[in-house]
C-alpha cells in the first residue's frame, strides 16, 4: 500500500537530518515585488525554528527518495539497511516547498536524495524541480541541491541556473577513509566535481564581453560536508582538508557533522554519543582560519595528538602555549594581534580600533563592550591595567579549565 | 520644566520633530521630560507640541547620517527612557561630531543596546510569524489569504511590513499584534499602531509542519540551551511546532537508547542484488594494453605518491600522439589542476602567445609535464605552488618514459630545471645547459630553457623584456624540428 503523504514526509525528512548544511545566507538580493511570484533573499540567512538539538531550520531539507544504490556505511539510507523507504514525486516536493513557504515555515528547500538507477537520472529529477519552482511557480526563495558527483557536466550546469547553492558531500576526511566506509564514493571524482563546479562559478563571474553583465550561476557558492567521528582521522588531518578544499573550490562552507548513530547502523562504526564538543572546537578551528588569520598548523601543534583541546577553545589553548606573545597592548597593537587575544571577536577588535581614534581604552570600556574580562585580562594591556605577572603564573590553565566534577560518595 | 508628549508607537518623525525644536531653542537635555500620551491621563502630544516656541531664525539641524540609522531603530524599542536617550545624543553631538564611533560612550552603548534588541525582535519578527490561511478575501478567488498573529517586545510592525510585502507579493495577508497590524492585499500596504486581538484559527499544514519539525530533530544531539538561546520561550505560543518541544525533549534518551539496542539487521534482498550489478560493472570500456589511452587511464588512478591525495586530478599530457616536439613543463598548476588540461593558466597562456609569435602551433606539440599531480600548500582562499621533491619526480618519470616512448618525438624541450632532472637524471644548473641542442638516446634530441612561470615572477619590467627575448630565441629551435 503506498504510504501516506505524511508518513513520507516522517520518512524522508528523517532520512535528511544527517547533513548538517542549513544556510540560506550569501545569495543575490531578490523578491517578488518587482518580479512578481512568491518569495525573497535578502543577504542574511533566517533560521524560522530551532530543534530541540540547537540546530537551527532554515529550509526544508527533505530527500527525494531514500532508495540508494550506494552503501556507504555512516548513512541511515546505505543499501543494506532496513530503514523505511520512500519517495517523493517532483509535485509533491513543489507543492510542500510553496505550501511551507507561503506559511513563513521556512527560506526555501534543500534537496537530497539517494541514488536511483544512474546519477545523471537522480540529478535530473533534482533539477527538474528547481526548474519548475523557478520558471512555473516563479519561486524566488533559496533552493540548494546536494550534487551528484557523477552527473553530467550539463545537468550540473542546469542546476547551478535555478539553484543558489550547490554542494557534494566530501563525507570523510581521507581517501582511504572513503575507500573503507563508502566504497561506491571516488574521492578523486568528487574533487574533479568540485574542481569543474568552481571554475564554472568563476567563469561565470566573468562579466561578458558584450553586456558587461555576470551570469546568474549558483550565487551562495559550493559548500560540503566532513563526517567527524567515524573514522580515525585526527583534527589536525580533518582542518588540513578544510584548508585544502577552501583554497582548492573556493568554498563558502565545510561543514562538521559528528557522527551520529543511526538506526540500524553498521557494525563497522562506534554507536557512541555523537562527538559534539570535538565538532563545536573543529567549527571554532575553523573561524580562526578564516577570519583570525591562524595557519591550521598553529592551531593543531597545540597539543601532541593534533586533537585539539576540548576544554579550552582553540584559541585560548594556543595563547597559553604562546604566552611570549603576549600581554597585546589594546592601545597600540595592530589588527592582526588583536585578533589574537582569547576573548576577543572581529566585532570586539574592530570597535576598539574605532574607540581608540579618539580615546584611551580602559578594561571597563572593554566589559562594556561585552568582552569577558575575565579572560582577555591576563592577556592585553589597556589603559591603567596591566596583567601583574598573570602569564608567568604556572596554573594559567586552570583559570580556565572547566572544574573538575566531584565524584559523589555513594 | 517644558514637557513633550508622544504617541510613542515607533514614529520616528514625530520624536525628530520635537527634537529639532527643542535644539534650535537651546533647551538642555535635563530641562525637559518626555512623555508617551495617555499616559497618566496626559494631553495629546499635538497641543504641547504647538507650545514650543520657534525660533526666529530657521537653523537647519545637521547630523552624522549614522545618527538617524540609530535613532529610527532605537525609536521603535519600548523602553520609555529612549526619547530622553537620543535627544541626549543628539544634543552632545552638537560638540562631538565623532560621538558615535566612541564605543564605549555609556550614551552610546545604551542606544547600541537598544537598537541591537529591536534588530533582534524584528529579525525574530521574520522568523517566528506564521501565517494560517483563511478563506480568501478576493473575489476573483485567484489571491489567497493568510492571516498571522504575532507578540512583538518593540513596536517593529510598520518597520517590518515591506519586509512582508517583498517577499509574499502574490498572496493577500495581515500580520496582527497587540502593537499594530500590517496587512497587503496586492496593491496596497496598510499599517496601523492600534492594538489587534488574537483571532482563532486553524490551518491544516501545521500538522505537516509539525511532522516535519518531530523528524528533522535528532535525538542524539539533545541540546537544549543552543534551542531556547535562539528560540526564547516567549515565542512559543504563537509557533504550532512549539508545542511538540516538552515531549521530544523527554523521549530523546529512550529514542537513542533503542537505537543503540537494536542491533545491525540482515540487509534487505535488493541489497545482494545491488552488490552484485556493482561488481559486474567496471568490466566494460577496456582500451588496448600498451596504448596511449590506456596509459593515460591507468596515470588517472596513480597513487605512486602521496600527491594524489590532495590533488583534484592527474593531469596527462596532451597532443597529437604523432607529434615531433615533445613539450615537458614542471607540474599542473592551479588551473590545470582544476581542469585537467596541462598548461591552461597563466604560464600556459604566455608559453601559447610566445609559439604564435613565432609561428609554432601548440595544437602541433605534445604538451606534458614531468610531475603529474599539482604540489601546493593552501593559505585561506589561494595555493600557494609547491616544488616537488626528489622523490615524486622519480616516480612520475614512470609515466613521462612511458608518454615519450610512444609518443616517440624528434625533439624534447624541457622547460625548467624539473623537466631536466625528469628526462636527464641530472642536476644541473639552467644556465649551463639552456639554448643547447643536447643529445638523447634513439638521436633524439633535448632543448632546455626556463620555464614561462619564470618569466612571469620577474619584477623587474627591463629584466623581463630581456628574458623573454631569449625565451622566444630558445623556442626558435622547435620551428625547424616541428615541420
Amino acid at each position: 500500500m503506498k504510504k501516506s503523504l505524511k508518513e513520507r514526509l516522517a520518512i524522508l525528512s528523517d532520512a535528511a537530518k544527517y547533513d548538517a548544511s542549513c544556510a540560506s545566507s550569501g545569495t543575490t538580493k531578490r523578491h517578488s515585488a518587482g518580479l512578481g511570484g512568491l518569495g525573497s533573499t535578502e543577504g542574511s540567512g533566517i533560521c524560522h525554528a530551532y530543534a530541540p538539538d540547537g540546530r537551527c531550520i532554515s529550509l526544508l531539507k527533505i530527500l527525494l527518495t531514500n532508495f540508494c544504490i550506494y552503501d556507504c556505511a555512516y548513512c541511515i539510507n546505505r543499501s543494506s539497511s532496513n530503514v523505511e523507504r520512500a519517495r517523493f514525486t517532483p509535485e509533491e516536493v513543489i507543492w510542500l516547498t510553496l505550501e511551507f513557504y507561503r506559511r513563513n515555515y521556512i527560506e526555501g528547500l534543500f534537496l537530497s536524495s539517494g541514488i536511483i538507477r544512474s546519477s545523471d537520472h537522480t540529478m535530473e529529477e533534482m533539477v527538474r524541480i528547481a526548474r519548475e519552482l523557478r520558471t512555473t511557480h516563479n519561486f524566488r526563495g533559496y533552493i540548494h541541491l546536494k550534487t551528484i558527483p557523477e552527473a553530467s557536466a550539463a545537468l550540473i550546469e542546469e542546476a547551478g541556473l535555478y539553484a543558489d547553492r550547490l554542494s557534494i558531500n566530501i563525507e570523510l576526511p581521507t581517501d582511504s577513509g572513503i575507500g573503507r566506509f563508502a566504497p561506491e564514493k571516488k574521492p578523486a571524482n568528487i574533487r574533479r566535481a568540485m574542481g569543474e563546479l568552481r571554475l564554472k562559478i568563476e567563469d561565470a563571474a566573468e562579466p561578458t564581453l558584450r553586456t558587461k553583465r555576470r551570469r546568474h550561476f549558483v550565487p551562495a557558492g559550493q559548500s560540503t560536508q566532513m563526517i567527524v567521528g567515524a573514522d580515525g582521522a585526527n583534527d589536525a588531518t580533518i582542518l588540513g582538508t578544510s584548508a585544502r578544499l577552501y583554497g582548492s573550490y573556493g568554498l563558502k562552507r565545510v561543514y562538521y557533522s559528528a557522527f551520529s548513530p543511526i538506526p540500524d547502523a553498521s557494525a563497522k562504526l562506534p554507536l557512541v554519543k555523537p562527538p559534539l564538543m570535538r565538532e563545536h572546537r573543529l567549527y571554532q578551528a575553523d573561524w580562526l582560519y578564516r577570519f583570525y588569520g591562524f595557519e591550521i598548523g598553529e592551531i593543531t601543534a597545540v597539543t601532541a595528538d593534533g586533537n585539539l583541546d576540548l576544554d579550552l577553545d582553540p584559541k585560548l589553548a594556543w595563547a597559553l602555549a604562546h604566552r611570549e606573545r603576549f600581554p597585546v597592548d589594546v592601545n597600540r597593537a595592530g589588527k592582526e594581534l588583536l585578533l589574537r587575544v582569547p576573548g576577543f571577536g572581529t566585532k570586539t577588535v574592530n570597535a576598539i580600533l574605532s574607540s581608540r581614534r579618539f580615546r584611551r581604552i580602559r578594561l571597563e570600556d572593554l566589559g562594556r563592550l561585552g568582552v569577558s574580562l575575565r579572560k582577555v585580562q591576563p592577556f592585553i594591556v589597556a589603559e591603567g591595567w596591566t596583567p601583574s605577572r598573570l602569564l608567568e603564573r604556572s596554573d594559567l590553565r586552570d583559570l580556565f579549565a572547566p572544574k573538575p566534577e566531584q565524584l559523589a560518595l555513594f | 520644566m517644558q514637557t513633550i508628549f508622544l504617541k510613542g508607537c515607533g514614529e520616528f518623525e514625530e520624536w525628530r520633530d520635537a527634537a529639532r525644536l527643542l535644539l534650535l531653542n537651546d533647551i538642555e537635555p535635563g530641562a525637559m521630560a518626555w512623555r508617551v500620551a495617555g499616559e497618566g491621563g496626559a494631553l495629546s502630544g499635538f497641543a504641547e507640541r504647538q507650545a514650543l516656541a520657534l525660533p526666529a531664525e530657521r537653523r537647519a539641524v545637521t547630523v552624522p547620517p549614522a545618527f538617524v540609522d540609530l535613532a529610527e531603530t532605537v525609536i521603535c524599542h519600548s523602553e520609555p527612557g529612549r526619547f530622553d536617550l537620543l535627544y541626549r545624543l543628539l544634543w552632545r553631538l552638537r560638540g562631538d561630531r565623532h560621538l558615535l564611533q566612541v564605543v564605549s560612550d555609556p550614551d552610546v552603548m545604551a542606544a547600541r543596546r537598544l537598537e541591537k534588541s529591536v534588530r533582534r525582535d524584528s529579525h525574530k519578527m521574520k522568523a517566528f510569524v506564521r501565517f494560517k490561511e483563511v478563506a480568501s478575501s478576493d473575489p476573483t478567488g485567484r489571491r489567497r489569504s493568510f492571516l498571522a498573529w504575532f507578540e512583538p517586545d518593540h513596536f517593529i510592525v510598520a518597520r517590518m511590513a515591506p519586509f512582508f510585502r517583498r517577499r509574499f507579493f502574490d498572496m493577500d495577508w495581515v500580520i496582527a499584534t497587540p502593537k499594530g497590524s500590517a496587512a497587503w492585499d496586492g496593491e496596497q500596504l496598510t499599517v496601523s499602531d492600534a492594538p489587534a486581538d488574537k483571532p482563532e484559527i486553524r490551518d491544516d499544514a501545521d500538522d505537516l509542519w509539525r511532522i516535519y519539525y518531530a523528524n528533522i530533530f535528532n535525538p542524539a544531539r539533545l541540546k537544549v540551551k543552543a534551542m531556547t538561546a535562539e528560540m526564547p520561550r516567549k515565542y512559543w505560543k504563537n509557533l504550532p511546532e512549539a508545542e511538540l518541544i516538552p515531549e521530544l525533549i523527554a523521549n530523546a534518551e529512550a529514542k537513542v537508547r533503542e537505537m543503540a539496542e537494536r542491533a545491525a539487521s540482515q540487509p534487505p534482498a535488493f541489497h545482494a542484488r545491488l552488490q552484485a550489478r556493482q561488481a559486474e560493472r567496471g568490466a566494460d570500456d577496456i582500451v588496448p594494453a600498451g596504448s596511449w589511452e590506456a596509459v593515460r587511464e591507468a596515470a588517472r588512478a596513480c597513487t605512486r605518491c602521496p600527491l594524489h591525495c590532495h590533488a583534484t586530478q592527474t593531469v596527462f599530457g596532451e597532443g597529437p600522439k604523432d607529434a615531433r616536439v615533445m613539450v615537458v613543463g614542471e607540474q599542473p598548476g592551479d588551473q590545470e589542476d582544476l581542469s585537467g588540461h596541462p598548461f591552461v593558466g597563466p604560464a600556459g597562456r604566455l608559453f601559447d602567445a610566445v609559439l604564435s609569435e613565432i609561428g609554432v602551433k601548440r595544437a602541433a606539440l605534445y604538451v606534458t609535464n614531468a610531475v603529474k599531480h599539482f604540489k601546493y600548500e593552501p593559505r585561506g582562499k589561494r595555493r600557494i605552488h609547491q616544488k616537488p621533491n626528489e622523490a615524486e619526480i622519480a616516480q612520475c618519470r614512470w609515466w613521462l618514459k612511458q608518454e615519450v616512448d610512444l609518443i616517440r618525438p624528434r625533439l624534447i624541450v624541457a622547460l625548467g630545471a624539473t623537466a631536466y632532472f625528469s628526462l636527464t637524471g641530472e642536476r644541473r644548473r639552467l644556465s649551463d645547459v639552456r639554448g643547447q641542442m643536447l643529445g638523447m638516446t634513439e638521436g633524439r634530441r633535448l632543448l632546455v630553457t626556463v620555464h614561462p612561470s619564470y618569466l612571469l615572477r620577474l619584477p623587474d619590467p627591463q629584466a623581463r623584456q630581456a628574458e623573454d627575448a631569449r625565451f622566444r630565441e630558445d623556442l626558435l629551435h622547435v620551428l625547424g624540428a616541428a615541420s
